[in-house]
């Protein structure tokens, strides 16, 4: 227990990481259970709007900081940064470590705030309303989500230092994993966004406890300065969320296609060029909130203009499948999964950069829907993905094949079926964040409600059989996959200093048409 | 997997500085120089969200923030602006003997770049202390009744000079911390200093805590024109 506890090993933290993330996973899920169930009639029958209120906000700061944030690059991007670089740890391991107890103060704290009776503005903690009126409980969640914020940025800023300076020799950057590059980009969002939303929360918590009134509008404070601040990281902060999952994706696909990624190079570039832009599009979440019609303009322009590299991806994706030996094991079906979601959330994310369309469904369900498709469709798909697809390097065993395939099956329908209801209540007009809705839209939430169920069966049946693998589970063997990559050249789970023997790369990524064996289906 | 970090094997020729996972000390040397500069990186943004408020309600409200501005005073902070710069001075003079490999003078230096890191907070308590007294804190209390510079007609409003003053105190009270964090690290300097533990092959914390330390300067190059000179002399 000890030496798990002081471990600076990079591969134990990520299993840390893993056990604290999934926990908060639950937290979150369950009340995400609490508000379907409220919304399975039109009446607020289960729940009042107060602690309705404190649902939505749980859900969402719960989900956001605790999970989405974390959950890719500090678990996988921990354990297989190092690996596919060859290098035998992160460039700071203790830093790694306290990165991790951070994110252990923060949610302790924030368990407290959520045992104490919750807040209730929201996770954006809007002002003049978290400033001035909501309960005390918000200075609480707000230091929760800043502490958060300095392990995400102490986890950036290891990857991208260990990026840089601790790759195997022959590891050149045109050599490096397409999950490396998505690693690095995230690091740029997570330590160029993630201190603006630090002192912005220090900045509403000064104005809580010494009423230094920099958002009070009494004094003349700007609440939209606020939302302008807020913004300007948690935006680039859904890139901090999606893409190291498109790096998943990107080896997933190579794998199970048996081939090279097609455009190697604009998929590696693109995952920059989204950082890069990610920084340019906030205000598009501010189109009602009162913005000149220029800004709106070129804010809308731009949003259009980022979803250029993400199709870019989608498209040499789809061309790496095209005549590769496809084959279907779970983790390629999970990356089927999110290919179709990802597409869906990002199309209809465009709809939103329309102006005029944004103010029809501006704080409806259809912005609900959208962003449960990015976040959940895209994000969580792709982690599931690669936990799969790694989960013989982490422990050594294989997961049942068969189960995993039927998992990944019922998390595909049960998803869809949770949210595609909720595009068209968006769009007919039901808003989001109220506990009671009118009857005539009950069938949709009834079914809305119905595929959160299942969905939620999606996920709890691989904690199941995953645990179960790790006493029952076929040995894996160094390679079970036959994959490309330096994480496979070492056993399975790697030694502490990953490679007995430091190695030299003398190939390129993806060199799947040099492995001449055929992995055996499954 | 299990976790023998802390027992690994050194070389004869493996320096006891050089962890594990690098393969030279100059390696080590380049990886926490990068670390450390990225860290000051996200300090930028960190202030920058300030400096963004402080851009914005100025525009707002121009003339009770000059007005506001010219409340305090100048001459404290310009000893303040100098023994700041002095003690950049010594700290860069500390790295060098690091460099060189002169202990007793690295402590010295250190030693010194401490004195003048609290000298410098003694002003600002001063200052702070005078504000107070004149009840420019923001809060029930807070009222303003200075003129503008040569518009002695102008009455600034209530809200927007507390505005200021908000600023005032976010800005110099994160920059103040960041000093009393500084000055912690130059005791944990001076501390191993004393103890041997550096040497002309191992001198990377003086360094970086030098980084930060110039860092923490430059924050302060800027925030000394923009709080407390550029109102001076236009109403």
């Amino acid at each position: 227990m000890k030496s798990w506890l002081l471990t600076v090993d990079h591969k134990r933290i990520a299993i840390l990481y893993m056990f604290s993330i999934t926990f908060f996973f639950f937290i979150g899920g369950i009340y995400a259970l609490l508000i379907r169930l409220e919304l399975l009639t039109p009446a607020g029958d289960l729940v009042q709007a107060d602690t309705y209120n404190r649902l939505f906000t749980g859900h969402g700061i719960v989900m956001v900081f605790f999970f989405l944030i974390p959950v890719v690059p500090a678990i996988l991007g921990n354990f297989l940064v190092p690996l596919m670089i060859g290098a035998k740890d992160l460039a700071f391991p203790r830093i790694n470590l306290m990165s991790w107890y951070l994110y252990i103060v923060a949610g302790v704290l924030l368990l407290h705030v959520i045992i104490t009776g919750g807040v209730d503005t929201g996770w954006t903690f809007y002002t003049p309303y978290s400033t001035a009126f909501a309960s005390p409980k918000v200075i609480e969640a707000g230091l929760a989500a800043f502490i958060m914020g300095f392990s995400s940025i102490f986890t950036g800023l290891n990857f991208i230092v260990t990026i840089h300076r601790m790759r195997a020799p022959g590891m050149t950057w045109s050599r490096l994993p397409l999950f490396i590059w998505a690693h690095y980009a995230t690091s740029l969002v997570m330590i160029l966004g993630t201190p603006v939303i630090a002192i912005t929360l220090v900045l509403v918590v000064l104005e809580r406890l010494f009423h230094l009134g920099i958002f009070d509008p009494k004094l003349g404070g700007d609440p939209l300065l606020f939302q302008h601040l807020f913004w300007f990281y948690s935006h680039p902060a859904v890139y901090i969320m999606i893409l190291p999952s498109m790096g998943i994706i990107s080896e997933l696909i190579a794998c199970f296609s048996r081939k090279r990624i097609f455009g190697f190079n604009f998929v590696a570039l693109s995952s920059v060029a989204i950082a890069v832009l990610g920084f340019l599009v906030w205000a598009h979440h501010m189109f009602v909130a009162g913005m000149s019609v220029y800004a709106a303009l070129i804010f809308s322009f731009l949003t259009f203009f980022i979803g250029v590299p993400s199709a870019i991806k989608v498209f040499n994706w789809t061309a790496t499948m095209y005549k590769g030996s496809v084959t279907y094991e779970t983790p390629m079906l999970y990356a089927f999964g999110f290919l179709g979601l990802f597409t869906v959330g990002g199309l209809t994310g465009l709809f939103l950069a329309t102006l005029g369309v944004d103010i029809h469904v501006t704080d409806t369900y259809f912005v609900v829907a959208h962003f449960h498709y990015v976040m959940v469709g895209g994000v969580v798909m792709a982690y599931m993905g690669g936990l799969h697809f790694w989960w013989p390097k982490i422990t050594g065993r294989m997961y049942p094949e068969s189960m995993g395939k039927l998992a990944a099956l019922i998390a595909f329908i049960g998803f869809n079926l949770t949210f595609f209801p909720q595009f068209i209540l968006g769009y007919v007009g039901m808003p989001r964040r109220y506990y009671q809705y009118p009857p005539e839209f009950q069938v949709l939430n009834v079914l809305s409600t119905a595929g959160a169920t299942i969905l939620g069966v999606g996920y709890l049946f691989p904690m199941v059989y995953l645990l179960w693998s790790l006493r029952y589970g076929e040995v894996a063997g160094d390679n079970p996959w036959n994959a490309a990559g330096l994480e496979w050249k070492t056993s399975s789970p790697p030694p502490t200093f990953n490679f007995d023997v430091d190695p030299i790369v003398d190939f390129e990524a993806y060199n799947y048409d040099e492995l001449k064996e055929i992995p055996v289906e499954r | 997997m299990s976790d023998s970090h802390a027992a690994a094997v050194h070389s004869p020729d493996h320096p006891p500085e050089l962890r594990h996972h690098f393969m030279t000390m100059e390696q080590q040397q380049n990886t926490a120089s990068l670390g450390m500069w990225l860290f000051l990186v996200t300090e930028v943004m960190f202030f920058g969200g300030m400096f963004c408020a402080y851009l914005i309600y100025r525009l707002k409200y121009f003339n009770d923030f000059a007005a506001a501005s010219q409340s305090i005073n100048v001459v404290w902070g310009a000893l303040n602006t100098a023994v700041l710069l002095v003690s950049s001075w010594t700290m860069a003079m500390a790295v060098r003997c690091a460099q060189l490999g002169k202990q007793r003078l690295l402590i010295v230096f250190l030693i010194f770049t401490m004195f003048f890191g609290a000298v410098f907070l003694g002003v600002k308590a001063k200052e702070y202390h005078d504000k107070f007294v004149e009840n420019h804190v923001p809060g029930a209390s807070f009222e303003f009744h200075d003129k503008l510079l040569g518009h002695p007609d102008y009455v600034p409003n209530q809200g927007h000079t507390q505005m200021f003053f908000s600023i005032y105190f976010a800005m110099t009270g994160m920059h103040a911390l960041h000093m009393v964090i500084g000055l912690g690290l130059m005791a944990y300097l001076v501390i191993a200093a004393g103890r041997g533990k550096f040497s002309t092959a191992y001198y990377t914390p003086v360094e970086n805590i030098g980084l930060y330390w110039h860092f923490v300067d430059v924050v302060w190059i800027y925030l000394f024109p923009l709080l407390y000179l550029i109102s001076r002399t236009k109403g």
